[in-house]
């Protein structure tokens, strides 16, 4: 049987950009985290029944004893779970959902759009291998040096021209140099992407609204090629082709 | 010694928390973190005779205490079901309610039909999705309405009969009475309620359908009251549904006069949590000398 909601301890939660942040939590116990990369924990830090649903959160790194997620605050859950302290607790259920595939070959890209670079840094990690990530942003660029570490090329780009290429980073993303794309950030992006690098491997994380995580209310479902599919359980890695899969 | 068992319509349930119809999946998820055979019972996902994809668009929408959905009964069918699904819940031990939605009076009844012939326990008639057009809701609005379709059922059907009323009826008591008149063996009470969300940015509704269902412990309180009216207006067995998260609120459901009830949204916060339920009226019984729940059902 699987574990269900579990207390864990906020080490840090520090705000790394605006409306962004980063918080690391560990077990009371010596306990280590299970998860994949692209995996998710739905994460409550309220024992009141308002806010009502635990909150999606992917996983950012796995460290030791410690898991970090990294969030934009968004709602009122991602506000309340910003407002943590060292010391406080909160509740984890995962690892959920399905997680990025890692037995793969050829030249990897990771394109992450946004808050969309959570999952990207325990993959650069796991996968140990030649990576070029390209990060795009909207006016203010985060996790950069944490990137660095882990990969052989950093392209960034700022919508506001703040930091790197300003516009989007499918202007600057060569496909042409690329087997296989992880990404995850906007839909319109990933679409981009998806449509640019037809024949290659494009695996992409996506995002819903959820109330369960665990696969039965069918809060999250999307339409892919093969049928309605959930995001929190088949996903929330898919295919390119088959999440795009109109034409 | 405390007695747990709730005997309705000479089903026996080993404890009065069932998990409730479109929370719960066909329990393969939650078989995962607890062996569903802890359970009074299983309401089945919506089932209509034929495979239904659900509705476009957002599908879920948290609001204070509680959440809005418009799912709009996405399912494998009552074939599908037979086949991929029942198979597995028939191993596990516990009541299989089949919980059964429709657009016509004849759909109701050749899914009945087709579910007379299989291993599930009791059929729950549900007139009360408000997330499919002309889905199920339609029937659950006008007590006359209700009347025709339970009847026709009610003749097709060889299982013992729940009928799941919706908060959104005319007159919660005369829907009822009529559909305890059309030959429901019980009902249960409540669905959700038809509500809304408006997303001011885009100046538009949230949802597709603009009308969305609600539930959640803030409806909680008025489902409790439309279960005590109703169970003082019939005489069948009643199953308590509505915003119940911990053994408390479980408790004031069969105090208000149900003979069991349905563990629904808060499944979604937590899915050990009929089994916490269940633990904590274990727990209740023996504090406070209660052998067996009749003796507090219905003292309201």
């Amino acid at each position: 049987m699987k574990a269900g909601y579990r207390k864990a301890i906020v080490n840090t939660n520090a705000e790394i950009a605006s409306n962004i942040f980063e918080i690391k939590l560990s077990y009371p116990k010596d306990e280590n985290f299970q998860g994949q990369p692209g995996q998710f924990y739905m994460l409550k830090a309220w024992e009141a029944l308002d806010p009502f649903l635990p909150r999606p959160l992917s996983i950012s790194n796995i460290v030791g004893d410690t898991i970090t997620f990294l969030y934009e605050v968004k709602g009122r859950g991602t506000q309340f779970i910003s407002k943590l302290h060292p010391g406080h607790t909160l509740e984890l259920l995962g690892p959920l959902g399905n997680g990025f595939d890692l037995n793969i070959e050829g030249n990897i890209a990771i394109i992450s759009g946004g808050i969309g670079i959570a999952p990207m840094i325990y993959l650069m990690k796991s996968l140990n291998k030649k990576v070029d990530f390209y990060c795009g942003f909207r006016d203010e660029a985060y996790y950069i040096d944490e990137i660095k570490g882990y990969v052989d090329s950093v392209f960034v780009s700022t919508e506001n021209g703040s930091l790197g290429h300003k516009g989007f980073i499918t202007d600057i993303f060569t496909p042409e140099k690329y087997d296989v794309i992880f990404t995850c950030g906007p839909l319109a992006m990933m679409e981009k992407v998806w449509s640019m690098c037809k024949g290659k491997k494009v695996y992409m994380s996506m995002e819903n609204r959820m109330a369960c995580g665990i696969g039965a209310c069918l809060g999250c479902t999307i339409k892919t090629r093969y049928g309605i599919k959930r995001v929190c359980k088949e996903g929330p890695v898919f295919s390119g082709e088959e999440v795009f899969f109109y034409d | 010694m405390i007695e747990t068992k709730v005997n309705i319509c000479e089903v026996e349930f080993k404890n009065p928390v069932i998990a409730a119809s479109g929370t719960f999946g066909f329990g393969r998820e939650y078989s995962e973190y607890f062996p569903l055979s802890r359970l009074g019972g299983i309401s089945t996902k919506g089932l209509t005779l034929e495979k239904r994809e659900g509705n476009e668009g957002i599908r879920i929408y948290e609001t204070t205490g509680g959440l809005l959905n418009s799912i709009g009964l996405q399912n494998p069918g009552i074939e599908g079901f037979i086949r991929e699904e029942l198979p597995f819940l028939e191993k596990q031990d516990t009541v299989i309610i089949a919980n059964v939605g429709g657009s016509t009076i004849e759909d109701y009844v050749k899914a009945v039909e087709k579910l007379n012939e299989t291993s599930i326990d009791m059929i729950e008639l549900n007139i009360s999705c408000p997330n499919v057009k002309e889905g199920g809701m339609a029937f659950g609005i006008k007590a006359e309405t209700a009347f025709e379709v339970v009847s026709q059922v009610r003749k097709a059907c060889k299982k013992p009969l729940i009928v799941k009323l919706s908060p959104n009826a005319e007159n919660i008591v005369n829907m009822a009475k009529s559909c305890v008149m059309a030959g429901a063996d019980a009902l249960s009470l409540v669905n959700t309620f038809s509500a809304m969300a408006i997303d001011i940015k885009s100046r538009k509704p949230v949802f597709d359908n603009i009308i969305a269902g609600l539930s959640g412990p803030c409806i909680k309180p008025i489902a409790l009251r439309m279960v005590y009216e109703v169970s003082r207006a019939v005489d069948v067995p009643i199953v308590g549904i509505g915003g119940i998260t911990n053994y408390k609120d479980a408790i004031e459901f069969i105090m208000a006069g149900a003979w069991a009830i349905q563990v629904g949204s808060g499944n979604f916060i937590n899915p050990n949590i009929s089994i916490e339920i269940i633990e904590g009226i274990e727990k209740f019984m023996l504090d406070e000398g209660i052998k067996n729940l009749e003796e507090i059902r219905g003292i309201i």
